[in-house]
């Protein structure tokens, strides 16, 4: 019986080699990460009036970004490296001021009650500013609602916000909302 | 006399290339699993900017890309060197984003639709008028989780 010849496999890497060379060039190796944001849901077009209820002053947290990129907060010009701490104070007040939101003590499972803060942040923006800047005071407040959230869980729970269990996770989001509004653009000072 | 004596006429063995296919293989495959196909040529600049406060795009087959930017050198003669949007492989209006949206929708599985989300790369010095435009367009489309693609900062302390 004669012998099947063996097929060469010599030329094997060269072909793996080739299908290697294809796939670096053609793929991307960065995980796309960002900010993530859930926008509002658009007004339904025959609604005329406003029907909430007004939000009192203390409860609100109003931070606006001008054409040259200057951040004022509670009407004063600050800079971003300070609107973390700033973040936290008004979403914690600590110590009752007046001029801070109110709290509302709520049921909440597995923390019992717990004074749920009224605040409201709200962010404005102008048709000059910068991307680069309105993502970093989007960051910020982000980062300051997520610093309280796991204050808040070591505290009650001993660990971060991120490893807690999706009920955990629930009643602390439930504590400590994210209420981050973004009212619609106009011109809020500045020339340009 | 020794057992241990180097035969002067002895030559070096070669070294096996046997196993180069399955080395090769390996990292093909390495490669394969851990990136993602390019699908998009991109004709703006587009410098992301960073941020801490991440979360990562799991999957990749919800996600719709919106970008925006400077036109690259060779499409300033067209485009201009004012910031636009590019949707797919071309540029594009805010008014053409609801298409694009129910465009992407119809290519998804319908029980996916929730969960899609639409990633904004926006440059850095982009003005806020253009980004403020696709968010009112975004919710029109009631597209409503976004996710604005931002670099991890390193941090300074």
């Amino acid at each position: 019986m004669r012998k099947t010849p063996e097929v060469p496999s010599a030329s094997m890497a060269d072909i793996a080699f080739m299908l290697l060379i294809f796939f670096i060039t053609a793929t991307s190796m960065d995980v796309d990460s960002g900010l993530e944001r859930v926008l509002p849901q658009m007004p339904p077009e025959n609604q005329e009036q406003d029907d909430t209820p007004p939000i009192k002053e203390r409860n609100v947290f109003s931070v606006l970004l001008d054409a040259s990129n200057r951040l004022m907060v509670e009407g004063e010009i600050i800079r971003v490296e300070d609107l973390r701490l700033k973040t936290k104070e008004f979403l914690l007040n600590p110590s009752n001021i007046e001029s801070l939101p109110e709290s509302k003590p709520t049921e909440i499972p597995l923390l019992g009650n717990f004074d749920v803060s009224k605040g409201v942040i709200s962010l404005r923006n102008d048709h000059g500013t910068q991307y680069g800047m309105y993502l970093a005071v989007q960051n910020e407040l982000v980062a300051a609602v997520n610093e309280v959230r796991d204050e808040l869980s070591s505290a009650k729970f001993g660990k971060k916000y991120a490893n807690c269990t999706s009920e955990q996770q629930e009643a602390i989001r439930a504590a400590i909302p994210s209420r981050i509004s973004e009212a619609e653009p106009k011109k809020v000072g500045g020339t340009k | 006399m020794s057992k241990f004596r180097k035969s002067a006429d002895k030559e070096t063995p070669a070294i096996s290339t046997a196993s180069l296919p399955d080395i090769v293989f390996m990292l093909l495959f390495f490669f394969m699993v851990t990136t993602t196909i390019r699908d998009v040529s991109l004709k703006v600049q587009v410098k992301i900017p960073t941020a801490t406060e991440l979360s990562k795009l799991e999957k990749k087959s919800l996600v719709s890309y919106i970008y925006v930017g400077t036109p690259q050198k060779q499409y300033t003669k067209v485009f201009g060197t004012e910031p636009r949007i590019q949707l797919n492989d071309q540029f594009a209006k805010p008014s053409d984003i609801a298409n694009y949206i129910i465009a992407e929708r119809a290519s998804r599985d319908e029980s996916e639709i929730p969960f899609m989300i639409t990633s904004l790369k926006v440059d850095e010095f982009t003005k806020m008028q253009i980004v403020g435009d696709i968010k009112q367009e975004l919710r029109k489309a009631a597209a409503l989780h976004i996710n604005y693609s931002a670099r991890k900062a390193v941090e300074n302390k």
